[in-house]
């Protein structure tokens, strides 16, 4: 709804800038589109499925079982994204002999297309993620490290913005404050900062400058911290931002059932969540867009 | 679209969606989530698996490769104050580490100090593979050495004799009475001199404030950082020694 009265206020500089020279775009002939979101967090290593025996997740995760459901999936609507919110590394012996190699190599075939970073993603330092960097064929967001001083810079980019049928979707990332939680000879110079503030830019940037339908924040923050109510985490920033439509949370191993919708500093709807860890589940999120008239201002549903 | 603007805007709206394409008028009607369980319902795509299949073997027939043997079940839980499993790691940190630092500073490491919450699992009688190195420290901690005055040592001992369990230790002895008082306390042998500097070797998860040790262990002058997992230490340590044996013995006590 934020964006219906962007719209009307940018519809005149619109026309003014553009009447001199751009052709004339075909009409769609289909009156709707349905963007599905996919997205994994804190699949740590587990590639594999966890055994019959296990005390816990029996017979649950795995990649190749992941992949035959995003495949169909994809096969149902083509205008998928599939998104990873961090700690992709560390957790099963894979990380410790290939240092991540296999987990990049089997994100890229099953088509992720971002993914922003986890504390335990620098476990093998800076240089160890930059070294397997080569194997991820989607690329990492990430808006609130500095990386100027590190080898990863220009490699990490703040957003990236995905056309699907029409529709522009800006997905940023943030990332948790190393301090404590990574010892500082691995994350080097990287510099963390304000995930609030830089969210507030990014969104403000993607849904306004960019013009972005739908506005993503990939997060590594936490979704909650219950006893820390000064820390930074996914309800706050949903609630002390505008112009996010989903946040998409990892590093707390989170499992919720269904998204969390929270309302943001302008009273719109946001939508907030995680899927737990170890590849356990896939989270699924559709946006129904119209472009039929009579169907407009009625508003969002939610159903959840 | 009433719901905001004026009729005015609204015919403007349409004339400019007419021209520049139908992109902007596209409305988010409806939003819908659900969270999908990735279970055994659910077929392997075989590409995938193909492509995991040797990685896996290769990790798996490694980490059953057997490196040493036990001859009877060590728990860090047998033992009081120091333990038989806890001296293994020291004496496998010692024993890998100190060539490491002597040969880059030319000194000799005098105390090696570990934690016992870092000791993940038991060592099972029979014969020790990689798995068990993996399970007994699962975690990514590298060896690192600090060199600390006399004055401070005290103060490392304090906090283990506060702490009432068999944390690791060498080349430290301590006695105490029954009521935890401090008795004796030796590093290799002699009585520790205030300004003389010692080297203790240690986690750099200790270091850096686990198990809060950092309260001393940062009182260092100097800070060496061994680039060696202490994972990798016991696993070259298991390598060249063919069958354990380690024992309690009298480094960390309590008498009467």
């Amino acid at each position: 709804m934020k964006r219906r009265a962007f719209i009307n206020k940018s519809a005149a500089t619109t026309a003014l800038v553009t009447l001199g020279g751009l052709s004339m775009q075909s009409f769609s002939s289909k009156t709707s589109t349905k963007i599905t979101i996919l997205h994994t967090n804190d699949v740590h290593s587990h590639i594999d499925p966890f055994g019959p025996n296990d005390g816990r997740n029996a017979n649950k995760g795995g990649v190749a079982r992941r992949a035959s459901l995003i495949e169909s999936i994809r096969t149902e609507n083509p205008n998928t994204l599939l998104l990873d919110a961090g700690d992709i590394f560390q957790g099963t012996p894979y990380f410790n002999y290939y240092g991540g190699e296999l987990e990049f190599k089997l994100m890229s075939m099953l088509k992720y297309d971002a993914a922003t970073l986890g504390n335990h993603d620098f476990d093998n330092g800076i240089d160890g993620l930059y070294a397997q960097l080569p194997h991820a064929k989607f690329d990492f967001v990430s808006a609130n490290y500095d990386f100027t001083n590190t080898v990863l810079d220009t490699h990490i980019k703040p957003y990236k913005i995905f056309k699907k049928d029409g529709i522009k979707i800006g997905v940023f990332g943030l990332g948790i404050d190393l301090d404590g939680l990574v010892i500082q000879t691995l994350y080097k110079e990287t510099k963390y900062l304000n995930p609030i503030e830089i969210a507030q830019d990014m969104s403000r940037i993607l849904k306004e400058n960019e013009q972005c339908d739908l506005v993503i924040c990939l997060s590594h923050l936490g979704y909650h911290y219950r006893h820390d109510d000064e820390k930074v985490s996914d309800l706050m920033v949903s609630r002390q931002t505008e112009n996010i439509d989903l946040i998409i949370g990892g590093h707390t191993h989170t499992f919720l059932p269904k998204p969390t919708i929270e309302k943001n500093r302008s009273g719109k709807n946001v939508l907030v969540n995680q899927v737990g860890c170890y590849g356990l589940y896939l989270g699924r999120i559709d946006f129904f867009f119209d472009s039929d008239k009579n169907k407009a201002g009625k508003g969002t549903s939610i159903i959840v | 679209m009433t719901y905001f603007m004026n009729y005015k805007h609204f015919y403007f709206l349409i004339i400019i969606n007419v021209l520049f394409g139908c992109r902007s008028e596209s409305q988010l009607t409806r939003i819908e989530g659900s969270r999908l369980e990735i279970n055994d319902s659910l077929n392997d795509v075989p590409a995938i698996e193909n492509f995991v299949a040797p990685y896996r073997e290769h990790v798996n027939s490694n980490l059953d490769s057997v490196i040493s043997y036990a001859p009877k079940t060590y728990s860090k839980t047998d033992g009081e104050l120091n333990t038989a499993i806890g001296n293994l790691l020291v004496e496998a940190v010692y024993e890998q580490g100190n060539p490491i630092f002597k040969s880059r500073t030319g000194n000799d490491i005098d105390v090696v100090l570990l934690n016992h919450g870092g000791i993940r699992s038991i060592i099972s009688e029979g014969d020790i593979t990689k798995r068990s190195v993996y399970k007994i420290l699962p975690f990514e901690n590298i060896l690192v050495v600090v060199k600390l005055k006399g004055i401070i040592m005290h103060e490392l001992i304090d906090y283990l004799i506060k702490a009432e369990r068999a944390n690791p230790i060498g080349g430290l002895k301590i006695k105490v009475d029954q009521e935890f008082n401090l008795l004796e306390a030796t590093i290799n042998g002699e009585a520790i001199e205030d300004d003389k500097s010692y080297y203790v070797v240690t986690y750099d998860y200790l270091y850096y404030g686990g198990g809060n040790m950092d309260e001393f262990l940062q009182k260092g002058d100097s800070l060496y950082v061994l680039d060696y997992k202490v994972r990798n230490a016991l696993m070259d340590y298991f390598m060249k020694t063919d069958t354990i044996n380690p024992v309690i013995d009298d480094r960390f006590i309590k008498v009467n």
